[in-house]
């Protein structure tokens, strides 16, 4: 077969390369900075999303102390933010910027570029056997442009008329004339600008890691014996190669329109008592435009969160995943619909009810791939020998988050049901607990299962498992009374409710959520402490295969070098879930097929 | 000086924390991390299954706390609007069966099957029939309730029926117009072109159309009870949307592309007052889409009343063709000056929310 052929001359041609590495004198510059070792590029995407993190989360803080009490002022906020808390009192303007830019950071810079960049980039080649990715220099790129979009978004957070604050969806007209918002200003340019380039870097990302798992798997990986993580990777880099372009256009001709007298989405306008001459656009198009990218970016988020979490609850259960072959199905399905499902966003635009009845339709036929992989990870665990390492905490945390937050969206895409429900706070527990913490949950298990490989030391256990209690106690306690605000019609992005005679009295639930989710961001500074001191201080990894997990990454070396094996590559002779099988605690990939061994 | 304490403090406790986190480490390197693995494993065993029945009873806590907070208990004030009502019962009924199950088997399983000296994990990679089991059920569950969203949605998104009462609301940043056809059941003209000609002209109605002459513009919505209202609705600047939470009912506000909407309002503002307990009851127009800065003051107000009511108001409300060109008003200018007290002063008190 030709691919066998492909695979043969890429392990051998990465394999020489390998070598010639070795010689290599590496400065600092080239082994931390501009590094080309698929590894260390993980590690840099990783850092650079945990800072992102920081900041998305204090800005929310921030602004939860404003829905906590809008009649308190802190006169520290005043000495840190200047003019946008005039009197220690959070301006409206400043409110909606950090809205905003929580969105833009968390969504974009933390749960895609942190969690894709990081786990895409370590685990890929590791797990299907390769010395580095297809092209180390376009990974390296991958990084730079990221690192670039971030200078830009960080510097849009300094201009006079402030950053984005027309919330992370950007729709036009808002966001199209300066106008009609100080932060449609500059601050807007800037934000698509920065955009432009983390697309770019999405794009070379993915591109590396599609070619990488198509072509450079070692011998005997075939594409059913890759672990669910690779496939869960493979889909996101599909799913984002296909539709972040789609958000580039929407994105570019926003910039004509707001820079060029384009009328693409503008028609008809009269702002600050200036009548616009533009005619003829539609508000509407950048919606599709933007959701046909948004909607499958909420599972560019979920994918990788679910295969790692798959992997995770099969190895500390000692038992093989339940249904691997409908483990896949069920992401390739997701895949599919993901791309067809966008416009239940915008059931109340004034959409063609017709129209909308096919969404309502498609949107709810992802319940079924998703109830799939629910039952099926439940049955991973029946009758299993499980442990409690933190991360099998989190990754049974995430089944939990994704069961309560996936629920909630048969409600939201019944489009009736949404007429009621959109835009309220119904939509912000939601999408919370379903993409935002349940891909949190994802990300951590992911970071504390691999965390030995990456650093070659163990993370603080005890420290993990607060983190990991704080965690998931805070979040339902944030969330779930969230669903009551928005059966109430409690509107999302309101600064201050007191002068509604119908959202008034959630007073005191606000406060609450505040409080909490101040405790809960300082457990995540516990967690990123954690992080940073154990990189050197952390208990040291002795055994090369500190899970007894079968998958490859743990027959490298405890810290492997640029190439991953010092010798050859592992051949693969099964698939990666002998877990419990003939008696046997695990089997790894590399170990050949006995000749007594029965058939799963 | 108190901030600079506050901040001393939560160092401290971080610190606290820290220490006794790497003296765990250090003891359980003493004690043999195989031991303190398994005594981990107990522990969070045991703290998995008491997280699912006190989340269980948290969950069942706060519906007590909230429920009666949300709008549900008072029903809908519309009759399309108790549809979704029903809907919502329906799908809370279900899905909330499924999340109780699921939840549990997760906790319970994750509790029940923690590891265990000597035991061995059973081999189980896959069963087809179970699998077909719980692809076929949820699949029926969803049918059940697409069908059902979608018959309302079609019955809600239909053609407005043709005696409803029309009204145009029209959002700009931040606030609510509405304009009422007048007697000759039709709204004039508008080009966005022709706003402020003359001055005053906000709502850029073209004035030389003659069906905008009797049209009425208020601040304030005023709809009889128990007839079918139909929105147009507009927005100047930005999208905003109308929301219109009583009634269940939200479309949003598009510039240049004007989206309708209609309903039949149930039970009077005064009514409501009764059936809410709560005196200070108003039926209240929110805006639901990130309008600007003053998105969250967006707010309008809604009276329902009965038809005669209706009617008195329609009447006592001035034509703005005539507030704008005073030479066309019919009336003598002395009397109009009058009329316009008489109704902007009861107007005021109602704006101001007594």
């Amino acid at each position: 077969m030709s691919t066998t052929t492909l695979q043969e001359t890429a392990h051998h041609t990465s394999h020489g390369e390998a070598h010639g590495e070795q010689h290599h004198h590496e400065t600092f510059i080239t082994k931390y900075v501009f590094s080309q070792d698929h590894k260390t590029i993980a590690k840099q995407f990783l850092v650079t999303g945990i800072i992102w993190a920081i900041i998305g989360g204090l800005f929310s803080v921030i602004f939860r102390l404003q829905l906590a009490d809008p009649t308190a002022t802190y006169p520290w906020l005043e000495d840190l933010l200047g003019h946008w808390a005039q009197g220690g009192k959070l301006q409206p303007e400043f409110y909606y910027a950090l809205v905003t830019m929580h969105g833009t950071i968390l969504v974009f810079f933390v749960l895609t570029a942190g969690l894709s960049g990081t786990f895409a980039n370590f685990l890929i080649p590791l797990q299907i056997g390769a010395r580095d990715m297809a092209s180390p220099m376009l990974n390296m790129l991958s990084y730079w442009f990221f690192f670039l979009a971030s200078i830009i978004m960080m510097s849009s957070l300094f201009v006079q008329t402030g950053p984005a604050s027309g919330g992370w969806t950007i729709y036009p007209p808002l966001s199209a004339l300066g106008d009609a918002s100080a932060g449609s200003k500059i601050g807007m340019d800037l934000w698509l600008v920065s955009m432009a380039m983390f697309i770019v870097s999405s794009l070379l990302g993915g591109l590396n890691y599609i070619t990488t798992i198509l072509n450079m798997r070692t011998k005997g990986m075939s594409m059913t014996r890759m672990p669910l993580t690779i496939w869960a990777l493979f889909f996101t880099a599909v799913l984002g190669v296909l539709s972040f372009p789609v958000l580039l256009s929407g994105a570019i001709l926003l910039l004509f329109d707001r820079n060029l007298g384009t009328s693409f989405y503008l028609s008809d306008i009269v702002v600050a008592g200036k009548i616009l001459p533009n005619e003829g656009g539609s508000a509407i198009l950048f919606q599709h435009l933007f959701w046909f990218l948004g909607h499958p970016e909420v599972y560019i988020i979920l994918l990788p969160a679910m295969g790692m979490s798959s992997e995770i609850l099969s190895i500390n259960s000692r038992k093989p995943i339940f249904g691997y072959m409908a483990m896949v199905g069920s992401l390739f399905a997701i895949t599919i619909l993901a791309f067809l499902v966008w416009a239940h966003h915008m059931f109340v635009t004034g959409l063609n009810p017709f129209l909308g009845s096919v969404f309502v339709l498609l949107t709810l036929l992802i319940a079924v791939p998703s109830a799939i992989k629910v039952f099926n990870w439940l049955t991973t665990l029946w009758r299993g020998n499980i442990r409690f390492t933190p991360a099998m905490m989190f990754a049974i945390g995430f089944v939990s988050l994704f069961i309560s937050g996936g629920l909630t969206g048969i409600f939201l895409g019944n489009s009736a049901l949404d007429i009621h429900l959109h835009d309220t706070y119904f939509v912000i527990a939601h999408f919370h607990i379903v993409m935002g913490v349940a891909s949190f949950f994802g990300m951590f298990a992911g970071v504390y299962h691999w965390y030995p490989k990456m650093f070659g030391r163990y993370l603080n256990n005890t420290l993990a498992y607060i983190h990991f209690w704080v965690t998931i106690i805070g979040a339902y306690l944030i969330f779930w009374p969230m669903h009551y605000e928005g059966l109430a019609g409690m509107p999302r992005r309101y600064y201050d409710f007191s002068n509604w005679e119908s959202f008034k009295n959630f007073g005191g639930l606000n406060q609450f959520i505040s409080m909490i989710a101040l405790l809960v961001f300082a457990v995540q500074l516990l967690f990123v402490f954690n992080f940073f001191y154990s990189i050197w201080k952390g208990r040291k990894v002795t055994n090369q295969n500190p899970w007894n997990a079968n998958t490859l990454e743990w027959t490298t070396p405890i810290r492997p070098g640029h190439g991953n094996w010092p010798g050859d590559i592992p051949e693969v002779h099964r698939w990666p879930y002998d877990y419990s099988k003939d008696g046997k605690d695990f089997i790894a990939q590399d170990v050949p097929v006995g000749a007594d061994e029965s058939k799963h | 000086m108190k901030d600079l304490f506050l901040v001393a403090i939560v160092v401290m406790i971080f610190v606290v924390i820290f220490q006794i986190a790497k003296a765990s480490e250090y003891v359980s390197v003493l004690k043999g991390e195989e031991k303190t693995r398994k005594q981990n494993n107990k522990i969070n065993g045991f703290l998995l299954i008491c997280f699912l029945i006190l989340g269980l009873i948290g969950a069942w806590y706060c519906n007590e706390l909230y429920y009666g907070k949300t709008l549900f208990p008072q029903g809908a004030a519309s009759v399309e609007g108790e549809k979704i009502d029903l809907m919502l019962y329906i799908t809370i009924g279900v899905t909330g069966t499924v999340f109780v199950i699921t939840q549990i088997l997760l906790f319970w399983f994750a509790f029940k099957y923690q590891e265990q000296e000597g035991k061995k994990a059973f081999y189980f990679p896959h069963n087809n029939k179970l699998e077909l089991l719980w692809t076929t059920v949820p699949a029926i569950f969803l049918t059940v309730l697409v069908v059902f969203g979608l018959k309302y949605w079609f019955k809600m998104t239909s053609d407005a029926p043709r005696d409803a009462v029309v009204v145009e609301i029209t959002g700009h940043q931040f606030a609510w117009d509405m304009r009422y056809p007048g007697k000759d059941g039709k709204l004039g003209k508008k080009n966005y072109k022709l706003y402020n000609t003359p001055s005053g002209n906000t709502l850029a109605v073209d004035f030389e159309d003659p069906e905008s002459w009797d049209d009425l513009h208020t601040t304030e919505m005023h709809l009889p009870v128990g007839k079918p209202v139909k929105l147009v609705i507009n927005a100047m600047d930005v999208i905003h949307d109308v929301g219109l939470s009583h009634f269940r009912m939200k479309m949003d506000a598009v510039p240049g592309i004007p989206t309708t909407m209609w309903f039949t309002p149930k039970y009077t503002t005064e009514e409501m007052k009764a059936r809410t307990g709560n005196p200070n009851f108003v039926y209240e127009i929110s805006c639901d889409q990130m309008c600007g800065k003053g998105h969250f003051s967006m707010r309008g107000v809604i009276v329902v009343e009965s038809e005669a009511d209706y009617n008195k108001w329609l009447a006592s409300q001035k034509p703005e063709y005539y507030t704008l060109y005073p030479e066309k008003d019919p009336a003598k200018p002395i009397q109009a000056t009058d009329t316009t007290k008489a109704v902007t002063a009861p107007m005021a008190q109602v704006m101001s929310g007594k």
